[in-house]
């Protein structure tokens, strides 16, 4: 009891100093410091499992966009439940069935040692790449393999830009790309959300007859051609590299080629 | 102040507008008008933290060290700012996808340290909430306004409802693509501020200089 009022009166012998004297300074400064953390972190736990949600549902809504699946108003619980979700390993291009793939976290996968490896040679500047990743296989009433959906991520100008590329079944034929969280400027290298950008990359292919990667995302169309080519964000050269650095990276051999590879010889 | 709240309400919204005529808080009036819907969540969000920081701030104004008043002022408008942040994400998540760091920018908006500095740091609690509330509203003015040009002949719907059918759609309506970048914001901004000062010809400042004449010999 008697601590308690020790330390009102302590507060109080505080807030009684002269205002611009040095120790209130100090103290008005703690104090304002610790009620302001305290509101903030207190905001932040409470609210963090509905913003949890929304990511989830988020990336959901994202993966049914870029596959075409998505209208508004539907059901995106049900929508997303026609995709199978298959945890895939780069190394060898197969699936596995080490994890559960309705649960199996990629991007905190990319920060355990176990489960990534540090990247040498880093074109899309990740650092450490996770060594399996979620893929999301869309199948027609036959059951036959129609779109895959694979992740993919990389450095723009300011930020990570996280996103999926969706595949018709044999592998080399894009049928979207788009990206679900990044923070680039708005307006500039933002536009890689503008839906007219999105849509030049339908029909565009990865590699050529030779199985070499052309695909590339630059401001001349490059001599393989425009089935190749997506033409650049004006205004957003670095934003643009980095989204030509990361398709390649990940459509190519420390990404996904060797999956694409067993996709075209039809073992998947 | 002689001013009656009534006054601290309605004066911020023509008369004292922090955008027309104190020309604060511009940056933000560009980047997030192209549609209304995300500007009129900018706007809430900004007389909240306005309203907010004013009060919290006018209640410790008696104990602020002139010294890091302003550094004061900005842990209270910062706080609040990610509460503010927060609660977007949890409850308004594609609207926050869309504002992107323009809400964690509120914290350098003028308009809010501006009231805290020159109001709420010499007024009590209940005036300086209700200061806060009234620029709040006069900023959410311009910036409805011109997102209502901005997002109709930009885009050709208001709140995201199809008011003009655009030619992509099928319709007849070639939007205005200058619309949608931030400059055009600037040229609304500029033909508006024309317009408060024709009506209202007491905002015309003064001149600063004089040109001269030399009388001829």
């Amino acid at each position: 009891m008697s601590e308690v009022n020790e330390n009102k009166g302590m507060i109080r012998r505080f807030l009684d100093l002269p205002t611009d004297s040095l120790p209130k300074t100090i103290f008005v400064a703690v104090m304002v410091c610790l009620v302001g953390s305290m509101f903030v972190s207190a905001a932040a736990v409470a609210l963090r499992p509905i913003q949890e949600v929304n990511k989830l549902l988020d990336k959901q809504v994202n993966i049914l966009q870029v596959a075409g699946l998505y209208e508004d108003g539907v059901d995106v619980a049900e929508a997303f439940a026609q995709f199978e979700p298959r945890v895939l390993e780069l190394a060898t291009g197969e699936f596995t069935d080490q994890f559960d793939a309705a649960s199996f976290d990629d991007r905190a996968a990319s920060s355990d040692p176990e489960l990534s490896i540090a990247l040498d040679d880093d074109p899309a500047s990740i650092g450490r790449q996770s060594r399996f990743v979620t893929a999301y296989l869309l199948r027609d009433a036959n059951g036959d393999l129609d779109k895959v959906v694979l992740p993919l991520h990389g450095y723009g100008l300011w930020s990570t830009l996280y996103g999926f590329i969706a595949l018709e079944a044999n592998g080399n034929d894009i049928f979207g790309l788009q990206f679900y969280e990044h923070a680039e400027t708005p307006g500039l290298g933002a536009e890689v959300d503008n839906p007219r950008w999105k849509s030049l990359w339908a029909g565009k292919r990865l590699a050529d007859e030779d199985g070499v990667l052309q695909i590339s995302v630059t401001k001349t169309a490059p001599a393989a051609g425009a089935d190749y080519h997506v033409d650049a964000l004006a205004g957003a050269t670095l934003t643009t590299a980095g989204v030509h650095n990361l398709v390649r990276f990940w459509m190519g051999e420390a990404g996904y080629a060797p999956f694409l590879a067993n996709l075209q010889a039809g073992d998947i | 102040m002689a001013q009656t709240r009534r006054e601290m309400l309605i004066d911020p919204l023509v008369d004292n507008n922090p955008i027309t005529l104190q020309v604060l808080g511009i940056c933000s009036a560009l980047a997030v008008t192209s549609s209304l819907q995300v500007a009129f969540v900018m706007a809430l969000a900004v007389t909240f933290v306005t309203a907010f920081s004013s009060m919290f701030i006018s209640m410790l104004r008696n104990h602020i060290p002139g010294s890091i008043r302003i550094i004061v002022q900005m842990v209270v408008i910062a706080s609040l700012v990610i509460v503010v942040d927060q609660f977007l994400k949890a409850y308004a998540f594609q609207i926050s996808k869309t504002l992107s760091v323009f809400v964690g920018l509120i914290i350098t908006n003028c308009i809010v340290m501006g009231r805290a500095e020159a109001f709420a740091m010499k007024n009590t609690p209940v005036a300086s909430f209700i200061d806060g509330i009234g620029n709040g509203l006069g900023y959410g003015l311009i910036l409805m306004l011109v997102g209502v040009i901005r997002e109709l002949f930009g885009s050709g719907s208001l709140f995201g409802i199809t008011i003009f059918e655009t030619v992509n759609n099928g319709g007849w309506y070639v939007p205005n693509g200058l619309l949608l970048l931030p400059p055009s914001a600037f040229f609304i901004i500029g033909l508006i501020i024309w317009g408060f000062r024709s009506w209202k010809p007491a905002q015309v400042e003064e001149r600063e200089y004089k040109i001269q004449t030399v009388e001829g010999h």
